[in-house]
């Protein structure tokens, strides 16, 4: 409950979390309040909004609700953002403790591929990963995560590094326990804390490259995402902005509450630190 | 038949760029259910000696028998099934656990680890270990962060005996705690040893600790033996110059063995 509280404390903090408790709501409600399919032609094409409540952010170049397709998309970018994300912090914890764990040989085959994926723009690797096997939500979810597991990878090594010269790794070898148990039992939970510091900037990134790749046309076609509804927009940009705003807008808004509940997260953690 | 037989042991490290010895051509015996004990400076390869019984870094040279095999020949499973025999009590008990265990886990391990006892029989035993080491069963549900030092330092005992070994090592295990608490550690260690039969190899920079439990000690200067015998003799009168040192910097050598 304290924790909560302190939490709260900061203006960022609480602006953060209520833009992402409404994200989550919409994200939530949407099958409910628009249970249709939000692809589908729910009136005149290129309605501008405020003029129909039944359709109250108007309609797209095909006619569809601009609406149901802001709260499918909400969908959309929140579960590829924490998925991808969830994906990255995995596989970049499970790397990044084997490497600083077992050394040697080991560490520096890993921490060489390491660097081959960082050295390759993370974009691009996302791109041409989605173009090779094809769009569909769990591809999406799977690039973006090859494309952002090496930050976590490198933070969970360094910690791991510090930690596998503690006593009671020591200890551990010395009751005969297995060496793989030792890592992912013993050293890994211990070494998580700073990894998962990483996570709102890893959501946050998954979430624009998301909405990136689905505005060039590589996102599940299936799925109605912010990404695709603004570059749909886009090619009438003249004469319907709002097709094109008001999905950026949610964008920019969803990285923001991201960042700044992220940031809440960090700082009430480095003040219990500074306290204990 | 010596429980442990070390042999010409060396580790080198290096210091800047030239090489030294930490632990330069030692050689010891310990036999069953004997204390024997290191002592020497800061900095005298005393924790080195340890790491290497204990197979936790490797030697530059020499033997270790344990039990009458060669320890060093062993890797693997192998070696860690034969661990079992051969524990260890650290200096620092809080550092010595996992953070976030329970003492229920610190003890559960070495028993599942060896299957000394089935899932269903183990919180008995732990229950029976922690009574062993004068211990409420109850403490088993804690956190190790939540109970003493002296308490902590009774768990790492009984981790160290819950599978039956035939040495334990102990570095520097008495030196985080006060006086008192000490008294009874070390009790409770000398209990353990008439009734088990372990044999301690026993690591301290407190003459007075160890004229009360070791039976013989060994005197390490700069990674060398300088000298080693009976432990009430060799401190009663030292013949090395850095025995005569130790014990003139030991105020109160009047304890005797309990
Ligand atoms: N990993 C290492 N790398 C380099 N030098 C080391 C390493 N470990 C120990 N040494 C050096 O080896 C020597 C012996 O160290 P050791 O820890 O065995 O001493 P000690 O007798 O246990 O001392 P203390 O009483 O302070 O615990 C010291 O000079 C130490 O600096
Ligand atoms: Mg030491």
């Amino acid at each position: 409950m304290s924790r909560l509280r302190r939490f709260l404390s900061t203006p960022e903090a609480v602006a953060g979390a209520l833009i992402l408790a409404l994200l989550a709501v919409m994200a939530l409600v949407a099958p409910l309040l628009f249970s249709g399919d939000p692809q589908a032609i729910a009136g005149p094409a290129l309605q501008p909004p405020f003029q129909d409540w039944s359709l109250p952010l108007g309609t797209d170049r095909l006619g569809r609700d601009v609406l149901a397709e802001l709260f499918h998309g909400a969908r959309t970018s929140l579960a590829v953002g924490l998925a991808a994300a969830a994906a990255a912090l995995l596989i970049g914890a499970v790397v990044g403790t084997l490497a600083g764990f077992a050394g040697g040989l080991v560490d520096e085959v890993l921490m060489r591929v390491t660097d081959a994926f960082q050295t390759v723009p993370s974009f691009l690797l996302a791109l041409a990963f989605v173009s090779i096997v094809g769009p569909s939500l769990g591809v999406v979810v799977a690039a973006i995560a090859l494309s952002a597991w090496t930050g976590p990878a490198r933070v969970a090594r360094a910690e791991v590094l510090s930690i596998r010269e503690r006593d009671y790794v020591a200890g551990a070898r010395v009751i005969g326990m297995h060496p793989l148990e030792i890592a992912f039992r013993e050293v890994l939970p211990n070494a998580l804390p700073p990894v998962l510091a990483l996570s709102s900037v890893i959501v946050a990134a998954a979430i624009l490259t998301e909405a990136a790749l689905s505005f060039l046309g590589l996102g599940d076609p299936n799925r109605v995402t912010w990404g695709g509804m603004i570059a749909e927009g886009r090619t009438v940009l003249r004469t319907a902005p709002f097709l094109s705003i008001v999905p950026g807008v949610a964008l920019v808004l969803t990285v923001l509450g991201v960042y700044l509940a992220g940031e809440g997260v960090v700082e009430s953690t480095a003040v219990r630190r500074s306290l204990s | 038949m010596s429980v442990l037989a070390v042999s010409s042991l060396t580790k080198r490290y290096r210091r800047g760029s030239k090489p030294f010895a930490a632990v330069d051509d030692v050689s010891f015996e310990i036999n069953p259910a004997e204390t024997l004990a290191l002592a020497g400076p800061s900095g005298s390869g005393k924790s080195t000696i340890a790491r290497l019984v204990l197979r936790l870094i490797e030697p530059d040279a020499g033997r270790i028998a344990f039990e009458g095999a060669d320890f060093l020949a062993l890797s693997g499973a192998a070696l860690r099934a034969r661990r079992a025999r051969l524990q260890m009590v650290f200096q620092d008990p809080l550092a010595a656990f996992n953070p976030r265990a329970t003492v229920a886990r610190v003890l559960d391990d070495p028993l599942r680890i060896h299957n000394i006892a089935t899932r269903a029989e183990r919180p008995r035993r732990i229950a029976a270990l922690l009574e062993r080491v004068g211990l409420d069963a109850g403490l088993a549900a804690r956190a190790i962060h939540e109970i003493s030092g002296g308490q902590r330092q009774r768990v790492a005992i009984a981790r160290a005996i819950a599978t039956r070994p035939s040495l334990i090592v102990l570095d520097e295990a008495v030196s985080a705690l006060d006086v008192s608490v000490r008294g009874q550690i070390l009790e409770l260690l000398l209990d353990l040893q008439r009734q088990e039969r372990i044999a301690y190899l026993f690591i301290s920079h407190d003459l007075g600790v160890i004229r009360a439990v070791a039976h013989r000690v060994v005197i390490l200067d700069a990674g060398r033996i300088a000298e080693s015998g009976d432990a009430r003799a060799v401190i009663a009168d030292p013949q090395s110059a850095i025995g005569k040192a130790l014990v003139a910097a030991t105020p109160r050598l009047t304890r005797s063995r309990p």
